[in-house]
């Protein structure tokens, strides 16, 4: 069988599709799907632009096939903002100057923000072992890390408020996908 | 000092770190880069390239390509030539072949293309073509290149390996000065071949509608404009005509000089679009994209100072062997062919110089200058850098004081340099002054001295550099013989905001912000109310892209100036609306005030709409302009960089432990934007100082080619930057501008180098050629008698 | 970078795998992280007709502590390894190897079983492996057996492991009180392999002398290299500077490095003496609880 009928949920959207089983989940995210945030870099799974988080893990969706993507659940860059807010992490890059080209910026990203669902108070040292696998040409750096500090102190700061009148801090998105 | 800004927050001119206008779209994920783009039918495209760096084809067998699923199509150089499109002229006048009709020369060089309804059907074709090959001997060493004898790369061309001689400054004075001198000091520097792998690669969407008979042309290109007068002058003899063509940049994820040379496979996908009326995406990937785009250095140099026994400089001399590959496709202005590489006197005060430069081709991809040089003001700089350190190591003088005594003095500017060079203003001294300050040298020094008790290997590396940037006045600067002018196009609506097209084009340098912030300067409409576009060449007025440094200090000078004669039709306007003289009116950013009458004013959102609804009878209507504006000269931004490194006697492994950056790019326009310029310039000045290079074996197979072995610095090789500034206005720009996209690629290496051969003077070590790897230092080590 | 055609199939159990990869000889491999095999495809290096996914077959995740040893399964991460407890205080050496492997994007997907499976020399843990005298369970179509890592590794590229096998489980001894482990790797970025990388477990007897030591070194040699001469060297010695500077020689001498852009042979032979010293000792402050098993 070299085509298969796959079911991924993708920002909280559910999509079938019947694929090529050498179909790149990139691939799919790009084209069958018109998501186009997420980029290719290379092609030796080295530089991460094309990082996504499928069940809560970020993943080089390059060095994955979609039939592998069946039955899970896959956040790309387009569903970090919700209901026209910000996630913390878009703010935090545009706050510091975090991105230049915005090439590698998805990818960078995704990662930032699943670093921050396990870690809201990482050291420079953790960040920057966690961007470790995202490779940036244009900004050196200094500005992204400042970027996910920033928004670390955003997430922290509204885990401490009371939510009003029942509404959900902005910044925390849907749980997953 | 750094000014306090003229304008409020809310207006955002010079000065304010105003956030940047562009980034919604990109942290959204909402950027439209070449592979983004889809077409109704369009068609893919892949190429089928040689494992061999120089053979002859014997044959092309495209029947197993044509049998694959989905592929349409396999296009020859026999095919193009058809056309007269096998073959294109190089941005420095040589040819290059789009594809080949009988022999290739480089590794990866493109070979045969094939199109497919999709792009996995398009790599299929590419695994299906057999091309049969007579292997020939490579040409590898630049040296044996330009021997007699030698196997010639270009037949088509020339009898000789040897492409062009190239001088600059005195040689006579230079030897008198040799001669006199107390001692001279010598250092044979290779500079290696590196290539600039922004993160997106290269690529095109090519669409030709038959029905209008228009090329439309999405393509990573820093030069639209000169891309798309290219393609109507080789292309035009089968109809392409330029009003009919189109090049559109769209966003751009890096481009670095990577993306201003025109690419054999843009060439071949706009001839296919032509021929099939289709359009035809290529995007390369990220191995094609080392193996065969341009490259950037490759310099062979032999330098040498003469010195007076006080340390005082008195000459300098250069020779060096420019490796090009298969030909000469560097982007430099005709009349330098090795780029503004005579500025290599640098920061110094020195009376005689003499640069010599000769160009060899070699079985290699052509090139080169790409990767964020200013036109080889990274080798220059890196020579006489280094050179500098060399001489005051065997004067056993400090390094930064060797660097004092021989700068050029605030009040020796503009200054006339031994190659011909007016630099327009500086104040080297305070520079450094202010890095030695912000890194506490003189603590540094202390600790190195007790660390080297302790047989501990630290060092400290200093570079004081001049950049040369902003080309550049039509006298003596042309590509191709375009001039490198550079425009701007702003127009006020009757509602006070303002649309500003430039011929520049970003690739992530910010110009939707900072040019924004431009006319906000100048006529007080707050920046978040202009929209800046660049990049269509249908919109956008002529320009000669952006590249080395040139967008602030040419465009960005063109958008003063159109904005200035804005403000002079509006002071007319406002004239008129207060029924005063134009003499009697006022101008603070935003409005035009009746001088000793506060309260009769006019604001540019008032004079806009005048501009449109009661404009003065015998004028015009509207409020817009446009300025070409041909720079005086150059300019010459500057810097001091300071940085510590500790190295592993064990391993040899070398870490930055420190590095300060104190740049000088005259007045500036966003601090915000022009530090991030700054850190992406010494993360692209450290990767090559310790990380990068791409070599060929002697057979001449590439080593390098992929990202496993072409290392590119991650977070976690990358040291925090610090940054410190001053501010020497240029005197010429109408902003006091300079520029500073590629100070800290230039100024960072040789602050690397500098500070790792410091570690190791003293165990007899003159010089290490980057890129400084762990092998290298180890090897040193072990000969020294040194180790774990 | 595009793969060539394949088949795919996914089966929910082991023994349907088995019979996957029994059925089509060679021609089909395993499927799990896919973190080097799918690199492989891309470049069309490798071309199986058929990969066998073995990522939904249940129960085949766990890390723990049974019957005297850590076992971890077939689809357990190395991202699960760095954030297991019990790796982290009680395997340092698996710890800190599992931490350099690739880029932590790459190590959320990519398994323990497959970096052992793969038989690239440059891969981390089979050195780790033979230093922890580890031991892994093959899976084919006439049942379990098992092999140990010492065993395992039999050429470049080439593992004892048959094409209709699984590599399920890898089973390591739990360490006895007085253990201590390290794992240091020059690498010359994160996400490049070895220049050369050395791998130990030291157990100290009551006197503090040798009791057992395992040295492993990576991509020095067509496998991981196990330094059996360090080893019976140190035997029922004072693990100190200068029983350490003689076992870091014999670790050399034992490296069959080929010379590559990290290096000449004679550089990963240093690499390899000085990473081995390095190693030994930082293994020696570790069981003598000197530092904490995180700590240098």
């Amino acid at each position: 069988m070299s085509t298969h009928n796959i079911t991924v949920t993708v920002n909280g959207q559910t999509h079938s599709a019947e694929v090529e089983s050498r179909l790149l989940l990139v691939h799919f995210i790009r084209e069958n799907l018109r998501l186009t945030g997420t980029h290719i870099g290379c092609d030796t799974s080295h530089c991460g632009a094309c990082t996504v988080i499928v069940d809560g893990r970020p993943v080089k969706s390059c060095t994955m096939f979609a039939v592998q993507a069946d039955g899970r659940a896959v956040r790309t860059v387009e569903g970090l903002e919700v209901a026209g807010a910000l996630h913390p992490v878009q703010a935090g890059f545009k706050e510091e100057h975090g991105l230049q080209c915005g090439y590698c910026t998805p990818g960078m990203m995704m990662t930032a923000t699943a670093l921050l669902e396990s870690n809201t108070s990482p050291t420079e040292a953790e960040i920057r072992q966690a961007i470790s696998g995202n490779l940036c040409r244009c900004t050196g750096y200094t500005n992204i890390v400042k970027a996910i500090q920033h928004a670390a102190a955003t997430i922290r700061a509204t885990k401490t408020e009371t939510p009003a009148r029942g509404v959900a801090p902005a910044g925390k998105s849907a749980a997953t996908a | 000092m750094i000014q306090e800004p003229r304008t409020t927050p809310e207006v955002g001119g010079m000065g304010h770190s105003m956030k940047r206008k562009e980034d919604g779209r990109f942290i959204r994920g909402k950027g439209n880069y070449v592979d983004d783009i889809v077409l109704p039918d369009m068609l893919y495209m892949d190429i089928v390239r040689t494992p061999y760096p120089h053979a002859k084809i014997l044959n092309i067998d495209t029947s197993r390509a044509l049998a694959t699923p989905g592929v349409l199509a396999v296009i020859t150089g026999r095919d193009l030539e058809k056309y007269n499109l096998h073959m294109m002229p190089t941005l420095m006048s040589d040819t290059q072949m789009v594809l080949p009709t009988d022999r290739v020369v480089y590794q990866s060089q493109e070979v045969a293309a094939v199109i497919a309804t999709s792009r996995y059907a398009a790599a299929d074709g590419v695994a299906a073509v057999d091309v049969d090959y007579e292997p020939l001997p490579p040409v590898v060493d630049p040296y044996k290149a330009i021997e007699p004898g030698a196997t010639l790369v270009r037949p088509d061309r020339k009898d000789t390996n040897h492409i062009w001689h190239w001088e600059a400054g005195n040689k006579d004075a230079t030897e008198q000065v040799f001669r006199d001198a107390d001692l001279t000091v010598s250092e044979h520097i290779y500079i290696p071949r590196i290539h600039v792998a922004s993160i997106e690669t290269c690529g095109c969407v090519a669409s030709y509608d038959k029905a209008r008979e228009q090329l439309t042309v999405y393509m990573t290109t820093q030069a639209p404009h000169a891309v798309r007068t290219v393609v109507a002058l080789v292309a035009g003899h089968v109809g392409l005509s330029e009003e009919r063509i189109r090049i559109i940049s769209p966003d751009i994820g890096g481009g670095f000089g990577g993306k201003v040379p025109v690419y054999p496979g843009y060439v071949v996908a706009i001839a296919v679009s032509f021929l099939l009326g289709k359009p035809i995406k290529w995007i390369e990937d990220r191995m094609e994209n080392l193996q065969a785009d341009s490259f950037a250095r490759d310099y062979h140099i032999d330098a040498e100072l003469a010195l007076k026994k006080d340390g005082t400089i008195t000459g300098l001399r250069v020779k060096t062997l420019a490796d090009h590959g298969c030909a000469d496709a560097a982007a430099n202005p005709s009349k330098f062919p090795a780029g503004l590489y005579s500025i290599v006197t640098g920061s110094y005060d020195i009376g005689a110089a003499h640069v010599a430069v000769d160009a060899a081709y070699t079985t290699k991809p052509p090139g080169g200058v790409a990767y964020r040089c200013s036109f080889r003001v990274t080798e220059a700089v890196h020579a006489i850098e280094r050179l500098a350190d060399i001489a005051a190591h065997e004067l056993k003088m400090d390094p930064a004081e060797f660097r004092l005594k021989n700068f050029i003095k605030p009040e020796q500017f503009p200054y006339k340099s031994a190659t011909g060079w007016t630099y327009d203003s500086g104040n080297y001294k305070a520079a450094l002054e202010l890095a030695m300050q912000k890194i506490n040298y003189a603590e540094l020094r202390r600790e190195q001295l007790e660390k080297r008790a302790r047989g501990e290997l630290m060092g400290i590396g200093i570079s004081s550099f001049t950049e040369i940037v902003g080309a550049g006045p039509s006298h003596t600067f042309d590509i191709l013989g375009l001039k490198m002018f550079d425009s701007a196009e702003i127009r006020i609506h009757p509602t006070g905001k303002a649309i500003a097209r430039f011929g520049t084009k970003s690739q992530g340098q910010g110009h939707e912000t900072t040019y924004a912030q431009i006319v906000a300067e100048e006529l007080g409409i707050p920046a978040a109310h202009v929209q800046v576009e660049e990049g269509d060449t249908d919109t956008a007025p002529y320009g000669l892209g952006t590249y080395a440094s040139r967008s602030t200090p040419v465009a960005g000078a063109a958008g003063a100036m159109a904005a200035r004669k804005i403000r002079d039709k509006a002071r007319k306007i406002a004239a008129y609306l207060l029924e005063a003289s134009e003499e009697d009116l006022e101008w603070t950013p935003g409005k035009f005030t009746v001088r000793g009458s506060p309260d009769r004013s006019k604001t540019i959102q008032e004079i806009a709409f005048a501009a449109y609804t009661n404009h003065p009878q015998g004028m015009e209507a509207g409020l817009e302009a446009v300025s070409y504006y041909d720079p005086p000269n150059l300019t010459f931004p500057f810097g001091s960089y300071i940085c510590v490194v500790d190295i592993d006697k064990g391993t040899g492994d070398v870490k930055v432990r420190r590095f300060v950056a104190v740049d000088d790019c005259g007045n500036i326009i966003n601090p915000m934007i022009v530090d991030g310029q700054i850190h992406g310039g010494l993360a692209q000045g450290l990767a090559p100082a310790l990380f990068e290079e791409i070599q060929y074996d002697e057979n001449g197979n590439i080593q390098g080619g992929s990202f496993m072995d072409y290392l590119l610095p991650t977070a976690m090789e990358t040291p925090n930057w610090e940054l410190g500034k001053t501010v020497t206005p240029s005197p010429h720009h109408p902003l006091g501008a300079k520029g500073v996209g590629e100070s800290a690629t230039v100024g960072a290496p040789p602050a690397i180098a500098n500070a790792v051969v410091d570690a190791l003077w003293h165990l007899g070590v003159r010089h290490v050629d980057i890129p400084i790897t762990p092998f290298k230092v180890w090897k040193i080590l072990r000969e020294k008698g040194v180790s774990e | 970078m595009i793969p060539a055609r394949f088949d795919y199939v996914a089966p929910s159990t082991l023994d349907d795998a088995v019979t996957l990869l029994r059925e089509h000889g060679g021609e089909a491999k395993v499927l799990s992280g896919g973190q080097s095999l799918i690199p492989m495809l891309k470049l069309r290096l490798a071309a199986p007709t058929v990969l066998v996914d073995i990522t939904r077959i249940d129960g085949l995740e766990y890390i723990e502590e049974r019957d005297g040893a850590l076992r971890i399964g077939a689809l357990a991460r190395e991202a699960d390894l760095e954030q297991s407890p019990i790796v982290r205080d009680r395997y340092p050496l698996l710890y800190d190897t599992a931490r350099v492997i690739a880029d932590p994007i790459v190590r959320n997907s990519a398994t323990i079983c497959g970096n052992v499976a793969h038989g690239d020399p440059g891969n981390d843990h089979p050195a780790t492996m033979i230093a922890l005298d580890a031991s892994f369970v093959l899976h084919g179509p006439n049942g379990t057996r098992t092999v140990a890592a010492r065993d395992f590794f039999v050429g470049l590229f080439t593992t004892v492991l048959e094409p209709d096998e699984i590599l399920t489980e890898v089973v390591i001894p739990t360490p006895p009180p007085r253990s201590g482990g390290a794992y240091l790797k020059l690498e010359r970025k994160v996400g490049d392999f070895a220049t050369a990388a050395v791998a130990v477990q030291v157990t100290l007897d009551g006197n503090g002398n040798c009791q057992r030591v395992g040295i492993g070194l990576t991509n020095v040699g067509p496998t991981p290299i196990h330094v059996t001469s360090a080893e019976a060297f140190l035997q029922d010695k004072p693990v100190d500077t200068a029983t350490i500077a003689e076992a870091a020689s014999l670790a050399a001498s034992a490296a069959e490095p080929v010379a590559d852009r990290r290096g000449s042979e004679d550089y990963k032979r240093d690499v390899i003496r000085v990473l081995t010293s390095r190693a030994l000792t930082l293994a020696g402050r570790r069981a003598r609880g000197e530092t904490s098993n995180r700590g240098s």
